[in-house]
């Protein structure tokens, strides 16, 4: 798995149910980020080069490479418009969700 | 058994605990009179007796991040410091508990500056009883090796996994030499298993460790941290009764007593001046006085069934603290009332605050802490803190 | 160590799907997880991280939201070099081969609090890469000064006023600080550059014992800057020469990106919230200083 996915925590009922001390898996997410978002990233595909400038400097690392083509995780997106600024073809639009 | 003894001093007593102990990591920055201890390790690791990573870290807060460090990948670790060096430590004493590493450490207890002093007192690790850490204080050399080994057995229990601090009083046990046995090898192998812990990064099984918690966990982090303390008085006794099955030396648990059955008047104290105690017991039982010794040996977690228990059977009870809480009285003694103050009964009590800064405890004020106690219970004084070694007059 | 030309590039294509820092709760637009991420996909799954208080750990570390997809500590805010050490000096004795032990640390957790343990680092050589990202005050804490923050910076502890114009002192020189310890590898980078800071993490991936990395990385939040221009900030700032790309390696320096032209310091500075206060004849001293450096880095270096 290349990403980590949102996975469901239990809520603790006894104390056992603990870790040992300050320590869990790694990778764990109970929870997302996508209520953070104000705008979206949009594609278009038709213009994006694949040229993975996106992919690179999403500081959230929400953008896939899925069979020649971006893809982006909308569970974690914040919505910053890194991806969209930085596209050397104007390739992603942010939109208001 | 093979009779292996040899004539040395506290800290290298120390040094040959830390060996048979066999940890992966040691990292310790000097500081008298904890020197000696570093030394020897340093000289084992260049001889090969010592297969471990020597790491000359730039202070003490290193010294206890990079045990920490080693800890959290799953490695026995050792280190070792006194007074000013365990106070800079303290931030990683309490990171260290609360990260549940069994990191075990040597304190050479010593005054704490200013004024400045290298001598002996336990100030620096009484200073630090909220720190998380278990503390022991041992009496002599010998005991200081077989409490080093003993130390990783309780730390890495599993229902434990706390650090431990061996105490041992600077330059009174730290430089004198002494005639102790050292254990065999490969007893000690089979005394102590190799450590295993669920709390560690692994490549096999990738984790987040030292983590921030809210304040919907934070309670049970601490709740499970404080159940691992308690949950160390079973462990150290059992590990007192292995220990004894399979080296042949007892040191009772959490306390010693010493002619405490009959006891009227009992004092209470930690590490090396239990010595002196025993000496001025045999002299006053001798002239008929019931007196007796409740010997400290885990301040934490704290002997509390222990002292209620004797409390419940003597007349009146004395704690000699090499410590002061400004403002209030030793840091024993406000431990020792706790515990008393849960039974129902009247004992006299005093505490006598004194031999800081490396000042010698003397038989005579010894046995004028006995004579006081059993006047103190005739007259039905109020408990007092007194300094008692003080060279001067003072205001009260 | 390991000739450069040997070590295959790490870029956009070629670099591992995995990623190992998701999840956390950066701000939007973090420089800082940028750096991070990037890293941590260079390093790959045989990593140890560690990172002491600051925007990072604080982020990623929050119980049970695990962001490090890989290991990774939080370490004491002094001692994260020697908690680092620590955990390649016992991953060594264990037996472990084949791993990076890389620390992430803010520009105040180690220009200021934890210098002497990263001095002690690299003084004993511990096979650990050490990274400082740096967004030029104590970000996580609300924005206060450290050793890094820039002449002229209004931050909540250097406030802008009448009296004084934001912060007095310039950044501490910490690039050649640490190449004065005679480090096996260390250089500067910026996010806004990101194909040479893989190169820079990749080659420090392959030395054995301790290296070192500055890469420059923006905060919006801190910045009083748009989130989308976090990548567009950080090159700007490469670009009129306040930042500079460099490396010191087997005992040299050198300068990786030696611009004819810089572009306008104003420009740059006038972007940002942080410095809108300042007055010519602060920008001025600014960019004096930029031209001494610069002279000095071109004579030596070159």
């Amino acid at each position: 798995m290349s990403r980590p996915k949102h996975t469901e925590y239990q809520i603790p009922q006894h104390i056992n149910d603990y870790p040992t001390g300050p320590q869990y898996d790694a990778g764990f997410l109970p929870e997302k980020n996508a209520g953070w978002r104000t705008f979206k990233p949009v594609v278009n595909h038709d213009e994006c080069i694949y040229c993975l400038r996106c992919y690179l400097l999403c500081p959230d690392g929400t953008i896939m490479k899925d069979n020649g083509k971006i893809k982006i995780d909308m569970d974690y997106c914040k919505g910053c418009g890194v991806c969209a600024h930085e596209c050397p073809k104007d390739a992603i639009a942010m939109e208001k969700e | 058994m093979k009779n292996n003894k040899v004539f040395i001093s506290g800290d290298e007593a120390v040094a040959q605990g830390v060996r048979l102990s066999r940890p992966h990591v040691v990292a310790a920055y000097p500081i008298t009179p904890q020197t000696i201890t570093v030394e020897r390790l340093s000289e084992m690791v260049e001889a090969g007796e010592m297969d471990a990573e020597y790491m000359h870290v730039e202070s003490e807060h290193s010294a206890i991040s990079a045990t920490m460090g080693a800890s959290a990948v799953g490695a026995r670790t050792f280190t070792a410091s006194s007074s000013q060096g365990l106070l800079y430590m303290a931030e990683g004493l309490h990171y260290c508990s609360g990260g549940r590493w069994p990191v075990v450490m040597m304190n050479a207890n010593r005054s704490v500056a200013l004024p400045w002093s290298i001598y002996g007192d336990q100030r620096d690790s009484l200073s630090l009883l909220d720190s998380g850490w278990i503390q022991v204080y041992v009496e002599d050399a010998q005991e200081a090796l077989d409490m080093i080994i003993q130390a990783y057995k309780i730390a890495e229990h599993k229902d434990v996994l706390t650090p431990m601090m061996v105490n041992l009083d600077g330059f009174i046990l730290t430089h004198t030499y002494e005639l102790v046995e050292i254990p065999d090898q490969e007893m000690v192998d089979h005394f102590l298993p190799a450590f295993e812990t669920p709390n560690k990064m692994s490549f096999e099984n990738p984790k987040n460790l030292g983590f921030s918690s809210r304040p919907d966990d934070n309670t049970e982090f601490k709740y499970q941290q404080n159940e691992a303390m308690f949950n160390a008085i079973d462990v150290i006794h059992k590990t007192d009764k292995d220990f004894a099955d399979m080296f042949g030396r007892k040191y009772h648990g959490m306390v010693e007593e010493y002619m405490c059955e009959d006891a009227d008047v009992v004092l209470v104290a930690l590490g090396s001046v239990c010595g002196t105690v025993r000496v001025v017991i045999d002299k006053m039982r001798a002239e008929g006085k019931k007196v007796g010794l409740l010997k400290i040996r885990y301040m934490r977690p704290f002997p509390v069934e222990e002292v209620k228990d004797l409390a419940k059977r003597v007349k009146a009870i004395g704690v000699i603290d090499k410590d002061i809480s400004f403002g209030y009285e030793g840091t024993v003694y406000t431990n020792v009332n706790s515990a008393i103050s849960q039974i129902d009964k009247y004992v006299f009590k005093s505490n006598f605050v004194g031999g800081l800064g490396g000042r010698d405890i003397t038989k005579a004020e010894i046995e004028d802490m006995y004579n006081k106690l059993y006047a103190g219970l005739e007259n039905k004084s109020e408990e007092t803190v007194e300094f008692f070694s003080l060279n001067v007059e003072s205001n009260d | 160590m390991t000739k450069v030309l040997d070590i295959p590039k790490v870029n956009a294509k070629n670099m591992t799907e995995k990623e190992f820092f998701y999840g956390h709760k950066a701000c939007a637009g973090c420089g800082g997880s940028i750096a991070v991420r990037l890293a941590l996909k260079v390093l790959g799954e045989r990593t140890y991280s560690a990172l002491p208080a600051g925007c990072m750990s604080a982020v990623g570390f929050i119980y049970p939201q695990m962001a490090f997809n890989s290991n990774a500590i939080i370490t004491t805010f002094p001692g994260s070099a020697s908690m680092a050490a620590g955990i390649a000096a016992g991953a060594k004795a264990l037996g472990q081969e084949d791993f990076k032990t890389v620390v992430f640390a803010g520009d105040g957790g180690t220009a200021d609090i934890g210098f002497q343990a990263l001095s002690g680092m690299i003084d004993r050589n511990d096979d650990v890469l050490y990274i400082c990202y740096d967004n030029e005050a104590y970000m996580n804490t609300g924005i206060q000064k450290s050793g890094l923050t820039p002449y002229g910076t209004k931050t909540t502890t250097t406030p802008a006023g009448q009296n004084i114009p934001g912060t007095v002192t310039h950044k501490k020189n910490l690039f050649e600080i640490i190449a004065a310890h005679d480090i096996q590898y260390a250089a500067t980078a910026s996010i806004g550059y990101p194909q040479d800071f893989l190169n820079k993490v990749n080659k420090a991936k392959h030395v054995k014992g301790a290296s070192f990395i500055h890469v420059y990385a923006s905060c919006p939040t801190g910045w009083g800057t748009p989130t989308e221009t976090s990548v567009e900030i950080a090159k700007d700032a490469v670009d009129c020469g306040l930042i500079f790309l460099a490396e010191y390696e087997d005992g040299e320096y050198k300068l990786n990106r030696n611009p004819k032209e810089f572009r306008s310091v104003e420009d740059y500075l006038k972007k940002q919230g942080r410095f809108k206060h300042m007055s010519d004849a602060d920008i001025q001293c600014v960019i004096e200083n930029r031209d001494k450096k610069w002279e000095r880095m071109r004579k030596n270096w070159l």
